[in-house]
């Protein structure tokens, strides 16, 4: 094994590793748990920068596995794979930053940050995986080792959002495993080819390969939270804010979203899907879920219950790119997947610093906590911005694309859908923002707000100070050759045959 | 250099736990360290040394003591044999490991001179379990099934309650009944075909009426012990109320091997006889074990009633093979899948009781709702039972996966999609009873209890199994060679997966 093969290995073993090791550790070794949280997250890091490198020079890391006959473990990092798994790579150091702050002096430590690492294992197999059966092996991975983090404070509300989430889940899972069988008994191969490699099926396959379409896409819809399968997401906010982070912006609906694109590109291939007729719908599909995401956010009173309802209608953001078919869409699907992340995580962490400062949990309770928390409220002011679009904030950078990417396919309606949703996002996010700045401090919040230095501590601070600054550099350097913009580029250029 | 001759580990893999059996009833408490660390060690090396010379040499046939039949016995080893030998030496192992803490733990008051009786029993069962998957006739069998049945009721009943003897009774009777069965089968194939080998049967039997009866008659037997729905009844009672080790080995181990049988015969002896519409029938039986096994299983009130169920609707998925097998093209496929899904089974099971029987020792009790936050207090043996819940659920990456895997394709590539939708839905309701039982154990308990300390012996072979079942996953491309050898595979299956 030489050094390319033995590197998507070592990535999946940067976060196993420690993680298996943490299980074994006792609850009271905190230092050496942190250290090996924070180890494995740099390897992770290095080995990312190592691949990206090689991938930017052509090069394509692959493994093969052999695990069952006829059925082999197969991992393949070229560009898109990269995208995810840098995503994951730097939300996760940052996230673990975070966590270790949140969960200060609080029970069952060892188990929470064991089940992590597994999580973020498992998203780096899905990101990598080069065919079907290792995607739906990590995504199943994935379903199992977050449970116990929805589920981690142990209340019964906890053990109910951990029951929804599993019945979701599963069920999708279900779909997922017969169509990748019927799939698999129909071509005889379930690798990933950009263009995808069932346009040469006979046409009388076109009802079945419908049919297995809607299945994947339903199967990985469900943690995409594309509606009506996006009931679980807002239960499971009872969750820490760490795991809140980690299912909104790390790993969770991002496998959902990312599995929808793999099925989308590297299966059916975007342009026999749209041959197929299986595009629009999921147009459609994605567009519904959009706008009623946003409408319900509207209805929240409840601050992370309505950045759950803003995720179920950003997260379709990416269906939406890939279901118009045309390159600029994707382009703008793609990078949402990466803008979305960051900016959503930003507003998750600096939800969980207001609620374990100023035990601030609605918006209604927001006010004035900007002169409480500048520093966290300025950084979720800037989240809350890139989420409506404000130019030059990293999600106007996916509008455009999306909205030129929908006059190019033919289907001006998208636009109506865009600005719409634009105006809801101002319309649920502005109205904290002015609370926060504009309003005097509530008598509650003013009593316990930090009487000077550092407005909580670093721990909390710095990740989302630093995803707040990604955010924006995503959008005011997408022109430059290493935003996550020329990176979606170039795997829209290779799925096109540009 | 002389290689030893591959019947010299076979014979041994019989008379050392018979020795051991003997010793253990003489001279008990001393030679304790033999038993739980020597003899598994020895019983591993034993079974390492068949599986290498059957890799070397190829399957074999060896007449033991030198006796040609029909006077003899004779052995036969090929891959499958193998397989159900180590499965069965590793949960034996673990057990022998696991069992002496649990003894001492739970009957301190009640006579403790009778638990030194699961000794003799437990080796006596271990050397039945090994003499059965070596044989070759059908009456040979059927003389280790019996020894194997009185070995587990012997052992049911060391838990000392009525209810366990009602039950360890209950288990004699169906089990001395479904053994005249399939005596009354072997003695009709005797007198029209005047032998009782597998092999020889295999290439002779006829259709007639006759062989149908005997071929009925044996199979309806085993079935019974195999506790395939509507003949289950007697298993939860029996399996729950036993000690946890008694539990593992009955659940893990012994109904397996009547299984084992009715694969042998249905493959290498029956064919000529095994109508489409039986395995129709067989299958239909298993998916209705799936459903109610789960249903019963997710009503539990008792963890090991749980456990018990469990294996019930998991049994069930094995007869799925029948069905599924009937389509040549896929029929290896299907018989892979489900011997895999057989032995992880018997691992993760095994893994979920002896975990159990710890958890019982703790909370004094199994009642589900006495077992609030329990995992705070017993987090290694939780582990343990969240590992093998996995491989049952039939999640990746895990050896329960791989095996449904292979049915599933199966299913879908012959075009039988029920049976595929069957397995798809099991794994739910499992998932559904299983998570009952998480999800009360990782609850924040009302009185949070101090930590106690991790009882390794108890703790860490439950675990050690519940990582085997997961990892066997891995072992699968390996599983596959060995279960090839000398595999009798009549039906036409050429075995292609890949194209």
């Amino acid at each position: 094994m030489n050094f390319d093969s033995s590197v998507p290995v070592l990535l999946i073993a940067s976060s196993l590793l420690p993680g298996l090791i943490i299980f074994t550790l006792r609850e009271e070794q905190r230092g050496l748990r942190t250290t090996l949280n924070l180890m494995g997250a740099s390897v992770k890091l290095l080995l990312v920068a190592v691949m990206l490198w090689g991938v930017h020079h052509g090069h394509a890391y692959e493994t093969v596995i052999p695990f069952l006959p006829g059925f082999d473990l197969t991992f393949r990092a070229d560009s898109l794979p990269m995208l995810f798994v840098t995503l994951s790579a730097v939300l996760w150091l940052l996230t673990t930053i975070y966590a270790i702050g949140y969960l200060e002096g609080s029970a069952n430590r060892r188990r929470f940050f064991g089940f992590f690492s597994l999580c973020v294992s498992s998203t780096v197999g899905i990101a990598m995986a080069g065919d079907l059966f290792t995607l739906l092996v990590f995504y199943e991975m994935l379903t199992l080792t977050t449970y116990p983090l929805v589920v981690h404070r142990g209340t019964k509300q906890a053990l109910r959002a951990g029951r929804t989430y599993l019945v979701y889940t599963l069920g999708g899972s279900v779909l997922l495993l017969l169509g990748i069988a019927w799939l698999y008994a129909l071509t005889g191969d379930l690798c990933f080819k950009e263009a995808g490699r069932l346009g040469d099926l006979p046409g009388e396959y076109a009802p079945t390969l419908r049919l297995i379409f809607a299945m994947l896409v339903l199967g990985f819809g469900v943690k995409a939270a594309l509606v009506p399968l996006h009931g679980w997401l807002p239960q499971a906010m009872v969750a820490p804010a760490p795991v809140s982070a980690l299912l909104h912006a790390v790993a969770v609906v991002k496998a959902g979203a990312f599995g929808i694109v793999r099925v989308v590109s590297d299966v059916f291939g975007i342009e026999f899907a749209n041959r197929l007729g299986v595009l629009t719908p999921l147009a459609v599909a994605a567009s519904v879920t959009i706008i009623y995401g946003s409408l319900r956010a509207l209805a929240q009173d409840d601050l992370k219950r309505r950045l759950a309802f803003s995720t179920v209608s950003q997260v379709s953001y990416i269906a939406l790119g890939v279901a118009l078919g045309t390159p600029l869409a994707t382009i703008g699907g793609l990078v949402h997947l990466v803008h979305q992340g960051l900016m959503k995580i930003t507003l998750f962490f600096c939800a969980g610093n207001l609620a374990e400062r100023l035990h601030v949990h609605r918006i209604s309770e927001m006010d004035g906590v900007g002169r409480k928390m500048p520093w966290t409220m300025g950084a979720f002011t800037l989240g809350a911005f890139g989420m409506i679009g404000v130019p030059p904030m990293a999600g106007f950078v996916s509008k455009w694309y999306l909205a030129t990417g929908a006059l190019q396919a033919g289907q001006p309606w998208v636009i109506g859908v865009l600005a719409a949703s634009g105006l809801l996002n101002a319309a649920y996010f502005l109205p904290s923002v002015y609370r926060a700045w504009f309003r005097p401090p509530s008598g509650e919040v003013a009593e316990r707000a930090p009487a000077g230095g550092v407005e909580i501590t670093w721990w909390l601070l710095l990740p989302p100070l630093t995803t707040a600054a990604l955010a924006l550099g995503a959008g005011l350097l997408a022109a430059s050759d290493f935003s996550p913009l020329a990176w979606a580029k170039v795997i829209t250029g290779r799925e096109f045959g540009l | 250099m002389n290689t030893p001759h591959p019947g010299l580990w076979a014979v041994l893999l019989v008379a050392l736990p018979l020795a051991l059996a003997l010793a253990a009833y003489v001279a008990g408490r001393r030679i304790r360290p033999i038993l739980v660390w020597i003899a598994p060690l020895a019983m591993a090396a034993l079974v390492t040394g068949l599986i290498h010379s059957l890799i070397h040499q190829g399957p074999f046939r060896y007449e033991v003591g030198g006796w040609a039949p029909p006077l003899g016995i004779t052995w036969k080893v090929d891959g499958l044999a193998a397989a159900m030998l180590a499965i069965t030496a590793s949960v034996m192992g673990a057990v022998c490991v696991y069992a002496p803490g649990y003894f001492a733990g739970s009957f301190k008051t009640a006579g403790a001179g009778k638990t030194e009786l699961f000794w003799p029993l437990a080796y006596l069962l271990w050397a039945s379990l090994n003499a059965f998957f070596l044989s070759a006739d059908v009456f040979n069998l059927y003389v280790t099934l019996e020894l194997m049945t009185l070995g587990s009721v012997g052992m049911i009943v060391l838990a000392g309650t009525a209810e366990s003897l009602a039950a360890a009774l209950r288990y004699l009777m169906l089990g001395l009944m479904a053994s005249l069965l399939y005596l009354m089968g072997v003695a009709l194939i005797y007198a029209s075909y005047g032998s009782l080998d597998m092999v020889a049967l295999g290439g002779q039997l006829r259709g007639d009426p006759l062989t149908w009866a005997a071929a009925s008659l044996m199979i309806v037997g085993l079935l019974i012990k195999t506790a395939l729905f509507p003949m289950h009844f007697w298993l939860p009672p029996a399996h729950a109320g036993a000690p946890a080790p008694v539990s593992a080995l009955l659940s893990a181990l012994v109904v397996k091997a009547s299984f084992y049988l009715t694969l042998r015969l249905w493959f290498d002896v029956f064919p000529a006889v095994a109508r489409p519409s039986a395995a129709q029938f067989l299958g239909v039986l298993g998916a209705c074990a799936i459903l109610w096994g789960a249903i019963q299983a997710f009503r539990a009130d008792r963890l090991k009633t749980l456990i018990a169920y469990s294996t019930v609707a998991q049994l069930g998925y094995l007869f799925l093979l029948f069905p599924l097998a009937a389509a040549p093209a896929v029929a290896k496929k299907a018989w892979l899948g489900a011997i895999l899904l057989a032995l992880s089974h018997a691992l993760a099971k095994a893994a979920m009781f002896l975990a159990a029987g710890r958890i019982q020792q703790l909370a004094g009790d199994d009642r589900l709702d006495r077992l609030t936050g329990i995992g705070q207090r017993a987090p290694l043996a939780l582990s343990a039972m969240a590992l093998a819940g996995v491989s049952l659920m039939g999640l990746p990456p895990s050896g329960g996966f791989a095996g449904k895997w292979m049915l599933l394709v199966a299913g879908v590539q012959s075009g039988q999609w029920w049976w595929a939708l069957v397995l798809v839905a099991g794994g739910l309701l499992t998932a559904g009873y299983l998570f009952r039982f998480w999800a009360i154990a990782i609850a924040a308990s009302d009185h949070p209890s101090q930590r106690v300390p991790v009882n390794w012996r108890m703790e860490l072979p439950p675990f050690a199994l519940g990582v085997a079942a997961v990892l066997i996953a891995f072992l699968a491309t390996h599983a596959v060679e060995l279960l090839e050898i000398g595999a009798a595979f009549p039906i036409g299956g050429t075995g292609e997966v890949a194209p």
